[in-house]
C-alpha cells in the first residue's frame, strides 16, 4: 500500500511541466531529483537548471498544487544544488519532445582545449546543419538564439551546460 | 512542524499553511507567498553557516555577485541591440542567483534573510570589491569590466568547487558553468571591439585603462583567507591564471596589457567606490520606502 502510494505521488510530481518550456515535464528536464513519502508527508527534491532560474518558484508552487489536488495534503518541496544540473540530466524522450516543439535540443559540449571548436546545431524545423548562432543568450537562461540559413527560420537552442 | 517546508533561515516564523487547491480556471489557484516561503525558494535552504568566518566569506562573494548584477541590470532596455539586452539581462540573472544562494547562507549565521542583507545594510556594511561597483560607462566600459570580472570569477569558482564547505562548493559548481558563458561573451565582445573600427578600438582601450586599476584588489590575501584554509581560495593564488587568460585574449587583437598601478580600493573593509552610493540607493529605495511590499 505504501509502495503504491509513493508510486502515485511520484507519478503526480513527474507530470508537472516546466513553466517556461511546457512541452517538457520536470522529469524529462531532469530537475526532479527525489520523491519520498514519510507518513502522510510527501517530500520532493528539485534542482534549478541555472542559479537564477525564476521558474524554480513556479515549479515549487505547481508541485504543491498537483499533490494537493491528488489528495496529498502535506507536501514539502526542497531544493538542492548537488549534484549540479547539466543538460546530461535531460532524458532522450525530453530531447525528442523539444525538437518536435521547435527547440533544438542540447548537443554535446565542445572539447576544452587551445583551439575553440563550435558544434553545429541542427535546425529543428528542416534539419539543416547550416545554422548560425545569433546570440549566446536567449529568451530564458537555458536557451540561445539561432537562425537557419537553409529555411531562414529563427529558432531557440537549449544550450549545453 | 510546518506542512510547507522545513528550513533554518527563519526560525521564529509562524507555521505556514499549505495553499488551497486550485480555484476555477486559474492553474495557480489562490497562492500567496510570505517571507518564509520566499526564503525557502533558495537552493540549499536547509544549510546554516555555523562559523562567522565562513559567513563573512560567503558575504563578500555574494556582495560581488549582487552588485555586478545590479549594475548590469542598468542596461536592460538600453543595450546597443536587442540580443545584447537579453544577454546582459541573462548574465545579471545568473549573478543574482549566485548572490541569493551566497547571501542566504551568509545570513543564516545570525538569522538575517537575503533581503535583510541586500536591502537593509548601509554602504559601509557591504564587502564588494570596487571592480564590481564601477559604473557601466559606455558599452566598452561594461565589456572591459565584464572581461576582468568573468576571468576572475571563473578561476575563483573553479577552485571553490573543491572547497571543504559543502554549500560554497555546491554554489561554485553551478556558478562555474554559468560564468564560463559570461567569460565567453566578454571575450567575443573584446575581440569585436578591439578589432572592429578605429572608434570601437579607441573606446575599448580607454575603457580597459579605466577598469584595470581595480583588478588588483581581487588578489589581496587577508587573515580571513588564512583562517579559512581549505574552505576559501587564497586570492593571490588566482592572479597568475587570470593574468594569463587576459594577456592571451588581448594579444589576439594586439592590445597591450595595461601597466597601470593598482588602486588601493578598500571594498573588503567597507570603503567603496564613489559610484557605489547612488547604485545602492537605487537598489534599496523600494524596500525602504515601502517595507514589506509584495507584488
Amino acid at each position: 500500500m505504501v509502495t503504491a502510494t509513493l508510486a502515485h505521488a511520484r507519478e503526480v510530481v513527474a507530470a508537472v511541466v516546466d513553466p517556461e518550456v511546457p512541452v517538457l515535464t520536470i522529469d524529462d528536464l531532469g530537475v526532479l531529483r527525489d520523491v519520498r513519502l514519510d507518513g502522510d508527508t510527501v517530500t520532493v527534491t528539485i534542482t534549478p537548471t541555472y542559479s537564477g532560474c525564476p521558474a524554480v518558484d513556479a515549479i515549487r508552487d505547481d508541485i504543491v498544487l498537483a499533490l494537493t489536488s491528488a489528495g496529498f495534503d502535506n507536501a514539502v518541496v526542497k531544493t538542492t544544488l548537488t549534484p549540479a544540473w547539466t543538460t546530461d540530466w535531460m532524458s532522450d524522450d525530453g530531447k525528442r519532445k523539444l525538437t518536435e516543439y521547435g527547440i533544438a535540443p542540447p548537443t554535446g559540449r565542445a572539447p576544452a582545449g587551445p583551439i575553440r571548436v563550435k558544434l553545429s546545431v541542427a535546425c529543428p524545423r528542416c534539419g539543416s546543419l547550416d545554422t548560425r548562432e545569433v546570440s549566446r543568450f536567449g529568451s530564458t537562461s537555458c536557451k540561445s538564439h539561432w537562425e537557419c540559413r537553409a529555411c531562414l527560420e529563427p529558432f531557440d537552442h537549449f544550450k549545453a551546460l | 512542524m510546518s506542512t510547507w517546508t522545513d528550513h533554518g533561515a527563519a526560525p521564529a516564523a509562524e507555521p505556514v499553511e499549505a495553499p488551497d487547491p486550485p480555484h476555477g480556471d486559474d492553474p495557480h489557484g489562490d497562492v500567496s507567498l510570505d517571507a518564509r516561503e520566499l526564503s525557502a525558494e533558495l537552493a540549499g535552504g536547509e544549510d546554516r553557516a555555523t562559523d562567522p568566518d565562513v559567513a563573512a566569506y560567503a558575504l563578500r562573494l555574494g556582495d560581488d555577485a549582487l552588485i555586478l548584477s545590479q549594475n548590469l541590470c542598468g542596461w536592460i532596455a538600453r543595450a546597443p541591440e536587442l540580443e545584447e539586452d537579453v544577454a546582459l539581462g541573462n548574465i545579471a540573472l545568473d549573478l543574482l542567483g549566485h548572490a541569493r544562494s551566497l547571501l542566504r547562507y551568509a545570513g543564516s549565521y545570525d538569522g538575517r534573510s537575503e533581503d535583510d542583507l541586500a536591502y537593509w545594510r548601509d554602504e559601509p556594511e557591504f564587502r564588494s570589491a570596487w571592480l564590481f561597483e564601477l559604473p557601466n560607462g559606455d558599452f566598452a566600459h561594461t565589456i572591459a569590466r565584464q572581461l576582468l570580472a568573468s576571468a576572475y570569477l571563473l578561476e575563483l569558482y573553479r577552485d571553490l568547487t573543491a572547497s571543504a564547505d559543502p554549500v560554497i562548493s555546491a554554489v561554485a559548481a553551478k556558478a562555474e558553468k554559468e560564468v564560463d558563458y559570461h567569460r565567453d561573451h566578454a571575450v567575443q565582445w573584446t575581440l569585436r571591439l578591439a578589432g572592429g573600427t578605429d572608434e570601437s578600438r579607441r573606446r575599448f582601450l580607454v575603457a580597459l585603462d579605466d577598469v584595470w586599476p581595480y583588478l588588483d584588489e581581487l588578489f589581496r590575501d587577508e587573515p580571513l583567507h588564512e583562517r579559512l584554509d581549505g574552505i576559501a581560495v587564497r586570492p593571490s593564488s588566482l592572479r597568475g591564471r587570470v593574468d594569463d587568460v587576459l594577456a592571451a585574449v588581448l594579444a589576439e587583437e594586439d592590445v597591450p596589457v595595461p601597466s597601470i598601478p593598482g588602486s588601493s580600493a578598500g571594498g573588503r573593509r567597507g570603503a567603496h567606490h564613489p559610484s557605489f552610493g547612488p547604485l545602492l540607493a537605487e537598489m534599496q529605495v523600494l524596500a525602504r520606502r515601502h517595507p514589506g511590499a509584495t507584488w
